[in-house]
């Protein structure tokens, strides 16, 4: 395939992907009375559906999708390591622990904001604890542990909040919040999301040729201008605002980070700025396709999406996990 | 025409004193190899001068402390060719190579032709143009290590420090590398390698610095260095250097005895 076809392709993806989120769901609407909804001249059912429901659930999805793809093409970029990715890593979770403590402690009642703010505090503790638990070690082993070891601190955490919280529903949420859901999202989430995505996204943006240069390792890459220092702080500060304001609405969906890189890479050059954008394109087609599959499968209580999204990253592990014995 | 100039540089790591009050002068087109046993400091005193490690005293390029400079400012007049081979992700080699342009592109902005055609340049000068497509990490010790050099050269930079730039490779790619080295010191560069081979050092470099517990036990032409007294103390071996022909050549005889 043309390189240069990749983008346009993953966008038209996308873009079907979104209108089908908009087609589908439990209640079977037609086109023509969605369209009329759309103009304006629809009946209040159709009407409710498409813009309280519908549409802030798809706005989420490609948002929250967006950033996790990229947030995870950008650690594996920064880490070297094709296995970094914010649920492997222990950030998603540490987001919910601070989401949960937001909302089960009362927090969140103080000011709207309050709850992704401690969601994004809950990411970028965890990373900063992660990057100095790993040091500078290049090895995948020793920063799965680091971030095994964030990540079960992070749901413990998650489990005690909610097992000790006064709130006799709390045990029902703690599925949404390590699991994640989009279930029942209005355009209040979509704002408490979206400027976290955006300037999330910025920052793994700005500059993604730094980790480029990063292939050749640390010493090199200063000597190639790249400021090392500086580029973990954007990669920490950048991964934990976009990471905390999308789990800060739709809990910790996993693995979406690891899939979509893998998946791009082998489209691209390799290079780790290559992958960065097609990553957050990818990864929103990904995360509303999982959504218009859990809301189509029928079950008696919606699927939660990280439980697809889990499943859709086994075979990941296991592709490694055969390179690594060499099977294939 | 550029200059280099170490003024008592030293390297703590840890407690450490690895290089200690250091200085020296390096001139615009001369080849310097710096020789020393493994743990001497000659890989740490090649990393202060870009500024990779901090450093008391001062080094200094035209006159500019390396260490107040902007990285990408220092990086367009140091080149640095780091030690080993290792690369994180599978790049073709001139992806690879087209790193070297990083220090001058601004943050977002595409590949100038200018930076294309430097590419260019640093992949004939190296002789890798035939392998452009080839994934870098599928490539020959050999191959790998003139890529790398590539990447260096595409910098354009006056000044290229290379650490251990013969690492692991044979003696016939050796040769490869130390001829473009001596390439680029005759074209006006100032060059300096970290060095093993006394023999290679003594063919190819117009001056030898040998260190020894981070500081300078020698500095001369190869021909003025290079005795069997400095190798004994260094190095502790017994060595004869043949000093008819073309270069020195050292030849080895094994640890040398303790005086009774």
């Amino acid at each position: 395939m043309r390189r240069s076809l990749l983008l346009p392709l993953l966008a038209a993806l996308t873009l079907a992907a979104a209108i089908a989120s908009l087609l589908f769901g439990p209640v079977d609407l037609s086109v023509g009375r969605l369209l009329a909804a759309a103009s304006g001249h629809g009946d209040p059912i159709a009407t409710t559906i498409l813009f309280e429901l519908r549409l802030p659930r798809t706005a989420l999805a490609l948002a929250v999708g967006a950033i996790l793809g990229l947030a995870g093409a950008a650690l594996q970029g920064y880490l070297r390591n094709p296995l970094a990715e914010p649920s492997v890593l222990g950030t998603s979770n540490a987001a919910a622990l601070g989401g949960v403590a937001a909302l089960y402690f009362g927090f969140a009642q103080i000011h709207p904001a309050v709850l992704p703010l401690l969601a994004i505090g809950g990411a970028l503790f965890s990373l900063a604890l992660l990057f100095a638990l790993a040091g500078r070690s290049e090895s995948p082993l020793t920063l799965i542990l680091a971030g095994l070891a964030v990540g079960t601190l992070a749901v413990a955490g998650t489990s005690l909040a909610l097992n000790l919280s006064p709130n006799p529903f709390a045990a029902m949420e703690i599925m949404t919040w390590l699991l994640g859901s989009l279930e029942n999202r209005s355009f209040e989430h979509v704002r408490i999301a979206l400027p976290c995505v955006v300037i999330g996204a910025a920052m793994l943006l700005w500059n993604s040729r730094a980790l480029d240069a990063l292939t050749l390792g640390e010493d090199a890459a200063q000597a190639l201008g790249v400021d090392i220092r500086r580029l973990r702080l954007r990669l920490l500060v950048g991964t934990a605002i976009g990471v905390g304001g999308a789990v800060a609405v739709a809990g910790a969906i996993g693995f979406v980070g690891l899939i979509v890189p893998h998946l791009i890479r082998p489209l691209t050059d390799r290079s780790p700025s290559a992958t960065l954008l097609p990553s957050a394109i990818g990864g929103a087609a990904l995360l509303v396709l999982a959504d218009i599959g859990v809301r189509i499968v029928p079950t008696t209580n919606e699927l939660k999406l990280g439980v697809v999204t889990a499943f859709l990253g086994v075979p990941i592990f296991l592709v490694h996990l055969m390179r690594e014995k060499r099977i294939w | 025409m550029v200059t280099l100039t170490l003024d008592r540089v030293g390297v703590a790591l840890g407690r450490r004193r690895v290089v200690r009050d250091v200085s020296a002068a390096f001139a615009a087109g001369t080849l310097t190899g710096i020789v020393g046993p493994n743990g001497a400091g000659k890989s740490t005193l090649a990393r202060a001068m870009l500024a990779l490690v901090p450093a008391t005293g001062a080094v200094r390029i035209d006159g500019d402390d390396v260490a107040a400079l902007p990285r990408a400012g220092l990086a367009r007049r140091i080149a640095y060719l780091p030690q080993g081979q290792t690369l994180h992700w599978p790049l073709t080699v001139e992806r690879l190579v087209g790193l070297g342009r990083l220090p001058h592109l601004a943050p977002m902005s595409r590949i100038a032709d200018g930076d294309a055609a430097a590419i260019e340049r640093a992949m004939a000068r190296a002789d890798v143009l035939d392998l452009r497509d080839r994934i870098a990490t599928e490539l020959s010790g050999g191959e790998r290590a003139r890529t790398l050099f590539a990447r260096a050269l595409a910098v354009e930079a006056p000044a290229l420090i290379a650490d251990e730039p013969l690492a692991s490779l044979d003696p016939g790619h050796q040769i490869d590398v130390m001829e473009l080295l001596r390439a680029e010191a005759d074209t006006g560069k100032l060059v300096i390698a970290v060095l093993h081979d006394l023999t290679m050092a003594a063919r190819y470099c117009d001056r030898l610095l040998v260190i020894d517990r981070g500081t300078i036990l020698a500095d001369g032409t190869p021909r003025d260095v290079l005795t069997p007294d400095l190798l004994r103390a260094v190095y502790g071996i017994d060595a004869r250097i043949e000093t008819g022909g073309d270069w020195p050549t050292v030849t080895t005889f094994g640890r040398a005895q303790p005086p009774d």
